[in-house]
């Protein structure tokens, strides 16, 4: 490892009394979450419960009360771009833009690090092409960003993202345009990563087997609360699953943790196979 | 953007999807571009009804210019000529470069804070404002200048710049600098002061020509007073914009992500929209509503050098005055001594271009 930079260390988050709405809708309610440094908290929950508002809040793109901490120091007055320089956020919809490279988009990563009007700079430069490296973007680096494949893109986006050389990563499922294979990729990547540089992590995550493998902690939203938090065994019950997403689901134990199984419905198919 | 981006390939584009994109040198790609733009400002001067001999007006400029230090260039255009050269001929072309950059790097502004290809310098309501304050001082001003400055361009300069201002305004009260709410405030405006100018129009049938051909835009009555006029707004207009490069490079990922890269969206937004309005105020003030530019020349540098805007708006400025120039020349010549409309040149030979690119572009994915 040739890291241009002192190893980053994850910072603590701490969001306590977290509230939001759009209009007149209460979209989150009081939500708290700490995460301890380094620490990967998945938060899951059914669609529509806030997980993406949630995530937005705490970065401060999206209006809410609440006091957000990140090592103990509220977030609320913080310039925007020291608050960038800690924070980095990969959104569920990334948007690319046409005829750049993948090295220029992900050099926008290094945009809180310098003045908005300067040229990138050798440090920047270098960072830049670390991270290409880390991962494995170096032959897409010229390459335009939209013509990557999804789960390239995916990559260049976490890419940019690191370049921030940020102390938090929020992630709005990172996962969510890629098949299992891929995801799988860019999970192990983000573990490695995380490992790695000491890095804490907030990801949404639908996949509740992927979240219950990768995570090592869980907040489930419902309706904007914190439905439940704990390690994933202690979160991923086939009672809560039943509540919060009003799905009938098993949940295994594995070699690598958890799994959730889908159930099917009324037992008719089985009676018919056992009968015949 | 840095000598990580300046990398130059052989050959040509390669037919697969998302193939290696061969990158002009920047450097490469502006050089040509201000080359371009000396070739045409130079048959901008030679070319025309009077003839002037190239090597003549080559002394005659440096007569000019190393007049003020007592040096004296024999054989320097005289008379007639002279006049033609200085009066005529040299402030059309520099206005026309002005104008051209103007609307060019102002269309690539709007382009990148609205993330929208087809937004151009037009889009909120500055051409109607523009169109609506000239109509109104042609049909109904009891004086043609004040002091030294028409009251057309005046009236033009006003008029653009109170379109813009009802947009933001308007797309403020309807939800801040959202780009899309904003957008469709600039569509309600530019309709309203369109409206508005035709009602004004239609009730002063007698200056219909007039106003016709202010609205098609003219470069034909250019007087060094227009470029004095301008120059002051358009060079900070410019300068603004030229530095918003990196800040449109990052505003193009969104605004969520650009917020959670520690920029302001709805402030950066607000300031390229007011320097490329003040340019394209200007630009309007002197030259009325000349179409296509802004849309056009943004596209065609990108085309050639990537979809950055640390490259998009310097390479705008220089290929927007080098197009203008150009279709100037071919409005005074094609149909000589008769004049076209610039308009309608800009329309005539852009539309078939940009056809040609994009028909180009598609062959390539």
């Amino acid at each position: 490892m040739t890291a241009p930079q002192p190893h980053v260390r994850g910072a603590r988050v701490e969001v306590v009394g977290l509230s939001a709405a759009y209009g007149r809708t209460q979209v989150l309610d009081s939500v708290r979450f700490t995460v301890e440094p380094g620490g990967w908290l998945a938060v899951i929950g059914p669609n529509g419960s806030g997980k993406s508002t949630l995530l937005r809040s705490v970065l401060g793109l999206q209006r809410s009360e609440g006091q957000v901490r990140i090592d103990g120091v509220p977030t609320t007055g913080m310039p925007r771009r020291d608050r960038a320089r800690l924070l980095a956020y990969a959104p569920q919809l990334p948007v690319l833009p046409e005829g750049i490279s993948t090295r220029e988009y992900v050099t926008l990563g290094r945009t809180p690090h310098r003045p908005l009007l300067a040229a990138p700079r050798r440090h920047d430069r270098e960072v830049v092409a670390d991270v290409l490296r880390r991962l494995d973007l170096e032959p897409l680096a010229d390459r335009l960003v939209v013509t990557l494949s999804g789960g390239e893109q995916q990559r260049a986006v976490l890419a940019r993202a690191l370049a921030q050389r940020p102390r938090v990563l929020f992630l709005d499922e990172p996962t969510a345009a890629l098949d299992l294979g891929h995801a799988q990729q860019v999970l192990d990547l983000l573990d490695r990563l995380r490992r790695q540089d000491g890095l804490t992590v907030v990801s949404t995550l639908h996949d509740l087997t992927l979240a219950g493998q990768y995570a090592d902690r869980l907040t489930l939203l419902a309706a904007g609360r914190v439905a439940a938090e704990g390690t994933p065994a202690e979160v991923l019950t086939p009672a809560s699953l039943a509540e919060h997403y009003g799905a009938r689901a098993q949940v295994v134990t594995g070699p690598d943790g958890l799994a959730v199984l889908p159930v099917r419905s009324g037992g008719a198919k089985t009676d018919r196979v056992t009968r015949a | 953007m840095s000598t990580a981006t300046q990398r130059t390939r052989p050959g040509r584009t390669t037919a697969e999807p998302g193939a290696v994109r061969p990158r002009r040198s920047t450097l490469v790609v502006t050089t040509a571009a201000g080359l371009a733009l000396v070739v045409a400002v130079l048959a901008g001067i030679w070319v025309g009804a009077v003839p002037l001999a190239p090597g003549r007006v080559v002394l005659t400029l440096a007569d000019r210019a190393l007049g003020p230090f007592g040096v004296d260039v024999p054989g320097r255009l005289e008379g007639t000529q002279a006049a033609v050269l200085l009066q005529l001929r040299l402030p059309r072309v520099v206005l026309a470069v002005l104008v051209g950059a103007a609307l060019a790097v102002s269309g690539a502004a709007y382009q990148g804070v609205f993330r929208n290809p087809l937004a151009d310098p037009y889009l909120l309501g500055a051409a109607a404002g523009a169109g609506l304050g000239a109509t109104l001082t042609i049909a109904h001003s009891p004086v043609q200048t004040l002091g030294p400055v028409g009251i057309v361009p005046l009236a033009a300069f006003a008029g653009a710049l109170f379109g813009v201002f009802c947009a933001l305004a308007l797309g403020s009260v309807a939800g801040g600098a959202h780009s899309p709410t904003l957008l469709l405030a600039g569509i309600a405006v530019a309709a309203f002061l369109a409206a508005a100018q035709n009602l004004v129009q239609q009730q002063n049938t007698d200056d219909l020509r007039q106003i016709y051909g202010w609205m098609i835009g003219q470069l034909g009555s250019s007087q060094w007073s227009d470029v004095v006029l301008v120059l002051p707004y358009l060079g900070v207009a410019c300068a603004v914009l030229l530095c918003c490069g990196r800040a449109l490079d990052v505003l193009a990922v969104g605004d969520d992500e650009a917020g959670s890269l520690g920029v302001h969206p709805g402030r950066l937004r607000l300031l390229v929209i007011l320097a490329a309005s003040l340019a394209t105020a200007s630009a309007v003030a002197v030259s009325g509503l000349i179409g296509f530019v802004g849309l056009v020349v943004p596209h065609i540098v990108r085309r050639l050098a990537g979809g950055s805007y640390t490259r998009v708006l310097p390479l705008s400025l220089l290929v927007g005055g080098a197009f203008l120039v150009l279709a100037d020349l071919i409005a005074r010549v094609i149909l000589a001594p008769a004049e076209l409309p610039i308009g309608v040149v800009t329309a005539f030979v852009g539309a078939p271009f940009f056809a040609l690119l994009i028909w180009a572009g598609a062959r390539r994915r």
